[in-house]
């Protein structure tokens, strides 16, 4: 299998990596940087477990080639907090028990992410839509919603 | 296995010639699937998203040019794509999830050949062209002619969709797609209608085109329920005739979707309900009362 150098930014910080070039982006993310927030969960686009954002629009990572990472600007579920504070997503999610086991909770924190950068405030409606990529087995959704509604609302009006 | 990324047709027809293993992929939302399945086992696939031609969208005197590997997401968003395209803009925004269509391509959505695809009636009733590149330069075929069966295409191995070409819609004149699926989104069609159609000036039908999808091995244009609407007031009678019509031209499986006799009675009320959709968007266009409107 042929190998490919790739150089990207991720989560802000220029990063290069070796990768077989069948490997997914999801797996390279993983075992070559670390970053091991996204999850594989069914490997073909179906669940979203894998989320990120690259070049600004939400993507399974799992359906990626990690060569055509190259020279892209990617955001991780890592990426969301700052130093010293979780971003409010992740405080609203876990405020508002959003999660169980947690595996899908890193996808749903970028899809939210994603809605939320290009419409800040959404209707439920609206989640439910931008979240339709993404499956949760434990919550019934109904927390997430909530969490994300909320989310919503501490970012447009800051404290 | 190789990854490529020309930036050019003919890099990518090279790669693709020298090499029977090789394949084209833009989103690879279904490719990657396909593949994680053990089919196909390429030696190398080839990116198109780094030539510009087929990642562009644009307006050249009347006609769309819309790059085969461009996101639908892009299509859905572009205002002036979807006034004159609403019908296709629709199809192209319900093909996965919002993850997916960020990804996937009308080219891509055509060529893996599913017979369920959303994107082809809509593109089909709009007399789309696929503009395609190949040994002696490039070709124009109408969209109708690529698929030739589940998963088969009438492209050769060398052979790269590189953009689809749409006339503007005649004055008056407007389409749309209907999908059923047992859920609100992320499913596979059980039946798809695309339907486009042009009101004279007293609301008669002058033109019409009806394709359906996921009800036989490829998408099924259906001239006669597009002469049944033709010369009607989109009566019941007409409607009627139009949907009969269309059920009569399914050729459809039983599988867990469903069965033959409900997708041959689906695909007649998804006629119907698509027709008088195109036909209200174009009196809301113009400016008259619509039927949801006479309605209430």
């Amino acid at each position: 299998m042929s190998r490919t150098h790739v150089n990207c930014e991720v989560n802000g910080d220029a990063v290069d990596f070796l990768t077989e070039d069948g490997e997914s982006l999801l797996n390279a993310l993983r075992d070559e940087l670390g970053l091991i927030g996204a999850k594989e969960g069914c490997g073909t686009g179906d669940c979203g477990a894998c989320s990120i954002i690259m070049n600004g629009r939400l993507q399974c990572s799992c359906l990626i080639f990690a060569p055509e990472a190259d020279g892209a600007a990617i955001t991780t579920c890592e990426g969301l907090a700052s130093a010293d504070e979780l971003h409010p997503l992740q405080q609203c999610f876990l405020e508002g028990a959003a999660l169980q086991c947690g595996i899908c909770t890193p996808g749903f924190l970028v899809a939210a992410k994603a809605l939320l950068d290009e419409n800040p405030d959404p209707t439920e409606t609206e989640v439910r839509y931008a979240l339709a990529g993404n499956l949760c087995r434990c919550t019934g959704y109904d927390k997430i919603v909530r969490s994300v509604l909320e989310a919503a609302v501490q970012i447009r009006t800051p404290a | 296995m190789r990854y490529a990324a020309p930036t050019t047709i003919d890099e990518a027809r090279a790669l693709l010639a020298a090499d029977g293993d090789a394949i084209v992929f833009a989103g690879a939302t279904d490719v990657v699937p396909q593949m994680r399945g053990g089919r196909p086992e390429p030696s190398m696939v080839i990116d198109l998203k780094k030539i510009d031609r087929l990642m562009s969208v644009g307006l050249e005197g009347d006609t769309w040019s819309v790059g085969a590997a461009v996101p639908t997401s892009v299509l859905t968003a572009d205002a002036a794509f979807t006034a004159d395209f609403p019908g296709l803009s629709e199809a192209a925004g319900l093909i996965g999830s919002d993850q997916i269509q960020n990804r996937c391509s009308l080219g891509g959505n055509l060529c893996n050949a599913s017979p369920a695809a959303d994107s082809v009636p809509a593109l089909v009733v709009n007399d789309a062209v696929a503009v395609i590149a190949g040994g002696g330069g490039e070709r124009r075929v109408s969209v109708a002619e690529v698929v030739t069966g589940p998963g088969q295409t009438s492209l050769a191995h060398d052979e790269i969709v590189v953009c689809f070409e749409m006339a503007r819609p005649a004055a008056r004149t407007s389409d749309a797609y209907l999908r059923l699926i047992p859920r609100t989104e992320m499913d596979i069609a059980v039946v798809g209608a695309g339907v486009r159609i042009t009101l004279d000036g007293d609301g008669t039908v002058s033109a019409a085109s009806v394709a359906l999808g996921a009800v036989a091995p490829t998408v099924v244009r259906v001239p006669a329920a597009e002469a049944a609407l033709v010369g009607s007031s989109l009566d019941d009678a007409a409607l009627a005739a139009a949907a009969a019509a269309a059920s009569d031209a399914c050729n459809p499986i039983d599988d867990k979707r469903g069965t033959i006799d409900y997708r041959r009675q689906v695909a007649g009320v998804l006629t119907r309900r698509a027709a008088g959709i195109a036909a209200d968007r174009i009196r809301t266009r113009n400016g008259q009362t619509s039927n949801e409107e006479r309605a209430s």
